[in-house]
């Protein structure tokens, strides 16, 4: 019996959101009082398992390009192998791609969104977000094997070093009728979906011309760039930058909207997010109901103040 | 080619979430119930199929007589035909086989579903068929193309984006981007008064299997009252930030 952890990175490097997934597991295996096993396919950084707690990493012996049905179906045989009882996974578009697959294979409920450890093991229920995190839902497993798809931020980062042991694992390989053509990534940028700060604009700021000062703030916060539906449709900015509904979710820590008046639409992508900062000259705007700070200003004025302010505070903090 | 869409009846995005029966079911009272988003973006396409490629369209919800405004507004956007698997969709899974068996059971080459509904934001149902199918699939799919047995589709990555390209049968978990927003259709009444001669076929569960069950809803606490900043005192926000919000 174990807790069965998938471990996702980008170039070698973990993700935040492995991390996460780990803490989670952690804690999750101490409830269940059992080990944490990982399931990693690259060989690096092995250590910083060890430091969120992970008991033994099972390093795969396979480095093609992320394919969902055969990544889903190694992930089968090292749950198998590990006997594990549950199995741990992030909110990353490849985890969603491959959770479903995963829970037909090991016959094993799959449950999106977990917001929070198990409110209790027997039966095995976990709190999931629903309606676009307008409410909660307790939900049972009712199958041996369970699969958890952790929400984004949701649980944290928690160390908890152990005595960490690597072993290599050499799974079957099977065939898959899917070809990877092609993978266009931008490099070296923080992605909506990784980010812990997210800096938005709409179309408050007039023209594409005028998104220089959003990347500004964005780098000094070490965050994503992000826009609203308008702003993409008018192709101001890429698709992949907008987020609400029907665009990607955003779940950071901090999500700071400027120029956007906070459609119900828009309001639903980004719902999850912990703390929101409202800029707009509309005091009027609905997305200040919906935010916990606010300033009513022209964000011509605004953003490079704040932009001035924030370079003296991270030169003061660190 | 033979297209099956997958439909979800979903509150509409403005609806106000609230719970009865003890927090135990979604009340559905004075809710507009429109097709699932990312299923209206799929369907839009498969209707560029049948324009362009000749394919036929069938559409598929699986719950109770209710649903069946949601396919008849399908069949009026110009899907064939549609079928309603009778049964409350509690469980992605469970919702996964049914639709599955329609699958099996008809044939078809390309199956459409969105990557999530909505309202229970599970995006399960795809990739569950498509693995009982032993068909490929694409989540995420922003673009798809196809030629004779051939497919050619893009997916939005965390990112980025990836071509792959795969035989036909063929799972999608699509989203925007497969069609517009400006693409999708409004149905005209011409497309409402052929929709009602369409056939709807209602066909009784299979197996009705689940993996899981919800037992209970609840509504996050009430968010406190936003705290305004004077746009001349950044100095304040950084410091609500940093020592209250603590964010940064």
């Amino acid at each position: 019996m174990s807790v069965l952890v998938y471990i996702e990175s980008d170039n070698g490097a973990l993700k935040k959101a492995a991390l996460e997934v780990a803490s989670y597991g952690r804690a999750l295996a101490n409830t269940l009082n059992t080990s944490l096993s990982a399931v990693i396919f690259s060989s690096e950084n092995n250590e910083l398992l060890a430091s969120y707690g992970v008991d033994k990493v099972l390093t795969v012996d396979y480095s093609e390009k992320f394919n969902a049905k055969i990544y889903a179906d190694i992930i089968t045989q090292a749950a198998q192998k590990e006997q594990a009882t549950v199995v741990v996974l992030s909110s990353s578009a490849d985890s969603r791609y491959l959770a479903p697959m995963l829970s037909v294979g090991l016959d094993g409920g799959y449950v999106p969104n977990v917001v929070e450890l198990p409110t209790q093991t027997q039966p095995f229920t976990v709190k999931r977000s629903v309606f676009s995190n307008k409410a909660f839902c307790a939900t049972e497993i009712s199958t041996a094997v369970k699969i958890i798809g952790l929400s984004n931020n949701a649980f944290g980062l928690v160390e908890h070093p152990v005595s960490s042991q690597t072993e290599p694992f050499s799974p079957n390989i099977i065939s898959t009728e899917i070809n990877i053509e092609n993978v266009d990534k931008a490099a070296n940028k923080v992605t909506i979906a990784d980010a812990e700060t997210v800096v938005s604009a709409g179309r408050g700021l007039k023209g594409p011309e005028n998104w220089g000062m959003v990347e500004d703030l964005a780098e000094v916060l070490g965050a994503a760039t992000a826009c609203s539906k308008p702003v993409s449709d008018l192709g101001w900015r890429p698709h992949s930058e907008h987020v609400g509904q029907t665009g990607k979710p955003v779940a950071s820590n901090l999500y700071i909207a400027i120029g956007i008046s906070g459609a119900i639409q828009h309001l639903a992508g980004i719902n999850s997010s912990k703390v929101k900062v409202v800029i707009n000259t509309d005091p009027e705007a609905p997305f200040f109901k919906a935010a916990d700070y606010g300033i009513v200003g022209d964000a011509f004025e605004v953003v490079p103040k704040l932009i001035e302010k924030l370079k003296e505070f991270k030169a003061q903090n660190g | 080619m033979k297209i099956l869409v997958c439909i979800s009846h979903v509150p509409d995005t403005t609806s106000k979430i609230n719970f009865t029966n003890d927090n135990t079911a979604f009340d559905s009272t004075g809710v507009q119930f429109v097709i699932n988003p990312n299923d209206e973006f799929g369907l839009t396409r498969a209707m560029w199929f049948k324009e362009k490629q000749n394919a036929t369209v069938d559409v598929v919800n699986v719950g109770g007589p209710e649903t069946e405004s949601t396919l008849r507004k399908a069949l009026a956007i110009g899907a064939d035909a549609a079928f309603r698997v009778n049964m409350a969709p509690t469980d992605g899974y469970a919702v996964a086989k049914e639709l599955t068996k329609v699958a099996q059971d008809g044939h078809y080459d390309l199956i459409i579903a969105g990557r999530e509904s909505i309202d229970y934001n599970g995006g399960m149902v795809p990739g569950m068929m498509a693995t009982a199918l032993g068909a490929s699939f694409v989540n995420n799919c922003i673009s798809l193309e196809i030629e004779g047995e051939k497919a050619t589709a893009v997916r939005e990555i965390d990112g980025g984006k990836e071509t792959l390209t795969t035989m036909l049968p063929l799972v999608i978990g699509g989203q925007k981007g497969l069609v517009e927003e400006s693409d999708l259709k409004i149905p005209n009444m011409r497309g409402i008064m052929m929709a009602r001669k369409k056939p709807l076929t209602v066909l009784e569960p299979s197996e009705n299997k689940t993996f899981t069950s919800s037992v209970n809803f609840e509504k996050p606490a009430p968010k406190g009252a936003i705290k305004m900043v004077d746009a001349d005192n950044i100095d304040e926000l950084i410091d609500l930030l940093h020592n209250e919000a603590k964010v940064i």
